[in-house]
């Protein structure tokens, strides 16, 4: 897709963790229409980056801009609320509610009739609708991880946040997930997607960042990322 | 590396000491248990001991005033649900419920409304009395458990302990120390009435009857309605349900609503049947019904109104049944005694409570 206006902004922020100082001073931006990934090692802050867009971590110092307007310090539902949803690390679902619950409760800021869009999981994720009875957390791995991406669509959002979608899967089901990551993004909603998985990451994505220890210290686009030596080195696994 | 893996390698605990004195006390119980039963039933066979007619009585006491714990065990474990601790100030907000209750009923006893329009009259000190509770329980959840959301769970648990005298002692302070009464229920509730076959005193019947009439409202609150919902998801996963948009403090203030609004039910049933509360009143019954939460399986809302019942079954039936078998004289006194036991023996045979899941190693207190 064309890349459009600016959805998502980070201006210089910074957060903390009690005295942990996570992201220092981290810039981005996210254009409308584009699939952007945040690549980066273990606890060097890409959860903490999602988790401040959504407000559930505020900014000690700098500005997270949706839409041109500033929501430091805004609660997750007027964020949600906003047209931003998520996929978070390791699905979360609710595992005592069934598979139709979870992605009803999806839907729940929407007062609009959401028919539509319950179908339209249902025919991205087809074995879903044998299992709209069963407890979700009767799942297997590759079925949770549909679940947790039907229940962001549910939504609506406009951009979709995903933490580490590939993370526990099977190599067929990685591929599988990036192939639906670039239907959802090809259907109208913008994607920041977080990833460790760069190679195949940084294959679909418009633009890319690289986080480390709570600072951006390469970013450009897929093509460029791939191409760049450093990027190579560090992220992609080649030696020398 | 190696010492991580040779750790996770299943190795076989050799049973301590501990195991063994458990064993022991487990074989103790069921030997104690059907040796009870035993002499009761060979006691039963030479013509001593209750009647038939005496047991069916003990039972439907027993399941009446269990029906009543059910309704309080439902605050215990819902609040359990969403924040993880217990709230020792639930057999309080009953009490509340209890004591206004009375006020309004004695009003309408004295404007004689109580005796020409008992229906009616019950009804209002019913509502009275879950206003009272669930205000009581909305309150205490505002300003002393909201502030510790944070805190480890342990905090808003002793915290609870503190609300739970506080709230007793405000009440001995406004309205005195004594047992206050409630006016008698007409003749026609006091009398049997036949039904299916059994003759049941009116008031257990309408105490069942309502009790049973409340669990299946709140079933169809929690499982059919949006904020229900909400209340489970809050309940499984609090960010998460952030994440969804509910508002997680609006979800844990209805949570303690419907949980007062409970205890405000069996507050009115406590009257109808003891007639007596006092700022006490809430203390043992609160215990009983932590006892039936936790024998049900903590969290779980079906294993809570199934541990009440069950729980006044034993001590309606128990003493009875077990302990007059021993040739233990005046048994009747000591259904509490029945009640606590059944609480230990269930957590020595299943720790997670009858219907129970195993609970996570989170930070529950
Ligand atoms: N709730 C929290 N409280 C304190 N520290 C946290 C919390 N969450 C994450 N951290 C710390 O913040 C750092 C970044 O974490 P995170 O954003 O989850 O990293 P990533 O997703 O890149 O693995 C880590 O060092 C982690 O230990
Ligand atoms: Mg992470």
């Amino acid at each position: 897709m064309e890349a459009g206006r600016t959805v998502l902004e980070f201006r210089d922020v910074h957060t903390h963790y009690g005295p942990v100082h996570i992201l220092k001073g981290v810039d981005l931006t996210i254009h409308e229409g584009q699939i952007v990934c945040l690549l980066g090692g273990n606890a060097s802050g890409k959860t903490t980056t999602l988790r401040t867009i959504l407000g559930m971590v505020t900014p000690t110092a700098g500005e997270v801009v949706i839409d041109g307007e500033v929501t430091n310090g805004w609660r997750t539902a007027a964020v949600v609320a906003r047209g931003v949803s998520m996929v978070p690390e390791n699905r979360r679902l609710f595992k005592r509610m069934t598979v139709k619950e979870n992605l009803e409760i999806g839907a729940y800021l929407r007062a609009d009739d959401f028919t539509a869009d319950y179908e339209r999981v249902l025919e991205m994720f087809p074995v879903l609708k044998d299992r709209l009875a069963q407890r979700a957390g009767t799942l297997s791995g590759g079925e949770q991880q549909m679940v947790a991406v039907g229940r962001a669509l549910m939504a609506r959002p406009r951009v979709l946040l995903m933490d580490e979608p590939s993370m526990g899967l099977a190599p067929v089901l990685v591929a599988q997930n990036f192939d639906i990551i670039r239907q959802i993004n090809e259907a109208g909603t913008t994607v920041f997607v977080v990833e460790q998985n760069a190679n195949m990451a940084l294959s679909i994505a418009d633009y890319g960042y690289v986080l480390q220890t709570g600072r951006i210290v390469l970013s450009g686009t897929g093509r460029e990322l791939l191409a760049n030596p450093e990027m190579r080195q560090a992220y992609l696994g080649e030696v020398g | 590396m190696t010492s991580a893996a040779a750790t996770r390698l299943p190795r076989r605990r050799r049973p301590g000491w501990v195991d063994s004195f458990l064993l022991a006390v487990r074989i103790a119980a069921i030997v104690l248990l059907i040796w009870g039963i035993a002499g009761t039933v060979v006691k039963g066979i030479n013509g001593e001991g209750p009647t038939g007619e005496a047991w069916r009585d003990l039972v439907v006491a027993g399941i009446a005033q269990g029906a009543m714990y059910g309704l309080i065990a439902l605050g215990y474990s819902m609040v359990y649900g969403v924040l993880g601790f217990i709230n020792f100030a639930h057999g309080e907000v009953f009490m509340s419920g209890g004591m206004v209750g009375f006020f309004v009923a004695n009003y309408l006893w004295d404007i004689r409304f109580w005796d020409t329009n008992f229906v009616l009259s019950i009804l209002l000190v019913l509502a009275s009395s879950i206003l009272a509770s669930t205000l009581v329980a909305v309150i205490v959840e505002r300003v002393a458990y909201r502030p510790l959301r944070d805190a480890p769970r342990l905090i808003p648990l002793i915290t609870s302990i503190g609300i739970s005298f506080f709230l007793q002692y405000t009440f001995a302070g406004l309205f005195g120390v004594a047992v206050k009464n409630y006016p008698p229920p007409p003749d026609y509730l006091r009398a049997r009435i036949g039904f299916l076959d059994l003759e049941i005193e009116g008031t257990k019947l309408a105490v069942i009857v309502v009790a049973v009439v409340t669990m299946v409202a709140l079933y169809l609150f929690v499982e059919k309605t949006r904020t229900g919902r909400s209340i489970r998801a809050v309940a499984e996963d609090k960010e998460i349900a952030a994440l969804m948009g509910i508002n997680v403090d609006r979800t844990i203030v209805a949570t303690f609503a419907v949980g007062g609004a409970m205890a405000g039910v069996a507050g009115t049933l406590w009257a109808l049947l003891f007639r007596g509360v006092s700022f006490i009143t809430g203390f043992l019954p609160g215990i009983k019904a932590f006892t039936a939460a936790v024998l049900g399986g903590i969290g779980n809302l079906g294993g809570a109104m199934a541990g009440g019942v069950l729980l006044g079954l034993f001590e309606g039936v128990g003493p009875q049944l077990v302990l007059a078998g021993f040739g233990i004289p005046g048994v009747s006194q000591l259904k509490d005694v029945v009640a606590f036991t059944a609480l230990v023996l269930v957590l020595i045979f299943k720790p997670s409570g009858l219907f129970g899941e195993r609970l996570a190693a989170e930070d529950r207190a």
